[in-house]
């Protein structure tokens, strides 16, 4: 394709029309007294001295030996009530912020992947740092993508002891939106990326007021948490990082089989951390994340995309708005090995429900088998089918422009309205789509019957060639050299 | 009760998973004065067999499986005495060492491997999780392991499976290694020298057994 690439279009920030209950106000509550009569009476693993310490302090029972702390109710909800109700993730490009005011939905890249299939021609290889750079970089182009979640994929060429840092700096250079890693999982490597974050925008209090990176931490379902993990959120937290807790319960196997059971273990498992969080540091911002599932009966595997996700996802957005918190909803990651029927499938209904019960962050796009794969083609596959639920979200306007009594009036009976002023004022209103086909058979044809797939092929390729991100100052890139190095002599023993 | 319901009764604990029964069922049966080792030929055993085909027609599932394997290792506890006593030793498969890595502390993929390779009648030693290489070393060497089975879950842990391998091979170990979990491949397992690797459970159990040599059988 010769023309050029389009330019690229500020991010989309939906704010859904639609809305769908999954659960009644009175199942609602019924989770939430599970949860809490849970978190009091069986406890939770802490495997952190310092988080223990904590909880013991604020009043909680904590058993030193097993690592495990109960949580009394009245201690829970005074806690969750110092989260703040809206906060920003702050942006290296100021105009790429998103505020999180339980109005609006964003959509993010998913991860963390191992492997990537080639732009061309497809084959599958293990992923590398470049594929973090140049993941971000297509993100950073298409306007359905708010924010980079991840990464996408681990960068295997870099030492592990370092390679969240590797990471955060390739997502860095690649988009100049919000970046949200699910790898900073220790307090050391927590206080590196912090250190990035400062070369980039200055100062401590523009930090807190723009934090382009946040975390997200996952649990050790059902009723754990990681010590690492913990220890980072508590790095966050003190520098006004916003920090997520993502529990991904397993039905019959990290969970209960009944998927009422699993939102009280999905309840657990996000709000314990909360928990710990606003003890240490009341008012850091912080948000729920989930991607709660049931395990695949014949493998024990993990499902990417089953109706019970469709309905844990959409369960929970409401037992977060109950709480007044943001939610993170783990959406797509299909499990399909390729960009097909199934991928579409799992992955337009994965993104409706949590969509339509009002999630603020949906992770996310571009991944195939469960998650371990990156396909630029499905990252840009995700963000059309993202477009279409977006544009159904948004729902229908009434008023009196829109029903447009006047304008029928003129154009009169057996008219058109074509060229109608009105017309004009409104059609960019409707969807228009980037990649799905629509062209007629015979164009088709003659065009090599090219379908979705090798139009996201096409885009990929001229965004890859031609987009670059908003730049990183040399300065501060000669500063995140001095932190990874810093890093390197600190957490891998190098000279 | 008679032989036949006792074993009636043994059959049922195993193929319903009834995991907290299995044990009183098999002390019954020995107070009754039935051989041990015609417990679980006729009994456990022989419903654990009719569950594996059943999950492999697709009328049970796995965690089905997983509490018939259970209920099996229950039984096993209390025979187990009472078959080294009458000299007779049950001829397992062969016997595997399994552990997370250190770093890690994911252990449900593991524990399942673990219940379904015990099940096909391999000994199976599960160290546990975050367990450092030298452990790994030790213990296998110790147990005359046949296989000893990593499972890692992060991207970052799964460079300890080849510092696991590395370490076994330079001892000089005749133990299989094969290795598991999320993120590990068969490009993984190839190159970090691994004698096999497993995508899911089942999958396991068919690479341990020939890893020991047995061919696939009914």
């Amino acid at each position: 394709m010769a023309d050029r690439l389009p330019p690229r279009r500020p991010v989309r920030r939906l704010r859904p029309g639609l809305s769908l209950e999954i659960l009644s106000p009175d199942a609602v509550r019924a989770v939430h007294q599970a949860a809490l009569e849970v978190m009091a009476r069986t406890g939770v693993r802490f495997p952190s001295a310092r988080a223990l310490a904590i909880l013991a302090d604020a009043g909680c029972r904590v058993d030193f030996e097993r690592q495990i702390a109960c949580i009394p109710p009245d201690v829970a909800m005074k806690a969750i009530s110092c989260a703040p109700r809206r906060f920003v993730l702050g942006a290296r490009d100021p105009a790429d912020n998103l505020e999180l005011d339980g109005e609006h939905c964003y959509l993010s890249t998913d991860g963390c992947g191992i492997e990537v299939y080639e732009l061309a021609g497809g084959e599958r290889r293990r992923s590398t740092r470049d594929d973090v750079y140049r993941s971000a970089l297509v993100a950073d182009y298409l306007d359905a993508i708010a924010f980079y979640w991840g990464p996408t994929v681990s960068a295997q060429d870099t030492p592990a002891a370092t390679r969240p840092l590797h990471e955060l700096e390739a997502a860095f250079l690649g988009t100049s939106k919000h970046v949200q890693p699910e790898t900073i999982i220790s307090a050391p490597i927590a206080r590196y990326c912090v250190e990035m974050a400062l070369a980039e925008v200055g100062s401590l209090e523009e930090l807190r007021r723009r934090p382009i990176f946040s975390v997200m931490q996952c649990a050790l379902d059902p009723l754990g948490q990681d010590g690492g993990s913990l220890e980072a959120a508590l790095v966050a937290a003190e520098h006004g990082i916003p920090t997520g807790f993502m529990p991904m319960p397993m039905s019959c196997a990290t969970a209960p089989a009944t998927l009422a059971g699993n939102l009280v273990v999905t309840t657990v498992d996000a709000l314990a951390p909360l928990v710990l969080v606003q003890l240490a540091y009341p008012g850091a911002p912080v948000f729920f994340a989930a991607a709660p599932t049931v395990m695949d009966l014949r493998t024990g595997g993990y499902t990417g995309g089953s109706p019970e996700d469709y309905l844990l996802g959409g369960a929970f957005n409401q037992i977060c708005r109950f709480y007044g918190l943001p939610l993170s909803m783990g959406a797509m990651a299909t499990g399909a090995k390729l960009p097909d029927w199934q991928a579409a499938l799992d992955n337009t209904l994965s993104t409706l429900m949590p969509v339509l019960t009002g999630t603020a962050m949906l992770t996310g796009a571009g991944m195939l088998n469960g998650s371990k794969i990156f396909s630029y083609q499905q990252l840009i596959m995700d963000a059309e089918i993202y477009s279409v639920v977006a544009k159904v979200a948004e729902g229908i306007r009434v008023d009196a422009e829109t029903l447009a009594t006047e304008v029928i009036h003129e154009v009169g009976v057996g008219g058109n309205y074509l060229s109608h002023p009105h017309t004009l004022r409104w059609l960019r209103e409707i969807w228009r789509p980037t990649v799905v086909d629509r062209s007629p058979y015979d164009a088709w044809e003659k065009a090599g019957r090219r379908g979705a797939y090798e139009a996201a092929t096409d885009l990929a390729a001229k965004i890859l060639a031609e987009h670059r991100p908003r730049e990183v100052d040399p300065g501060v890139r000669r500063e995140w050299k001095r932190i990874l190095a810093a890093a390197a002599r600190e957490l891998e023993g190098t000279p | 009760m008679d032989r036949g319901s006792l074993l009636e009764e043994m059959y049922r604990v195993v193929y319903e998973g009834e995991v907290h029964r299995a044990a009183a069922v098999a002390e019954r049966a020995l107070e009754a004065g039935l051989d041990p080792l015609e417990c679980l030929d006729l009994g456990f055993m022989k419903a654990l067999q009719q569950v594996g085909v059943e999950f492999g027609t697709g009328e049970k599932f796995l965690p089905e499986l997983v509490a018939a394997a259970e209920a099996v290792q229950r039984a096993l506890q209390v025979l187990e005495p009472r078959l080294a006593a009458l000299r007779s030793r049950r001829q397992a498969l062969g016997r595997v060492v399994l552990g997370t890595v250190e770093g890690d502390i994911h252990e449900i993929g593991k524990r399942i491997v673990g219940s379904l390779l015990g099940a096909a009648g391999f000994e199976v030693v599960d160290l546990g999780v975050d367990v450092p290489a030298g452990t790994f070393l030790e213990r296998a060497r110790e147990l005359q392991a046949d296989i000893l089975g990593l499972s890692a879950l992060l991207t970052t842990t799964m460079e300890r499976q080849r510092e696991v391998i590395a370490r076994v091979r330079q001892a000089g170990l005749p133990v299989r290694v094969m290795v598991g979990g999320a993120p590990v491949t068969a490009s993984w397992a190839e190159e970090i020298g691994a004698d096999g690797y497993a995508e899911d459970a089942t999958a396991a159990v068919e690479l341990a057994r020939r890893l020991v040599g047995v061919e696939r059988c009914g």
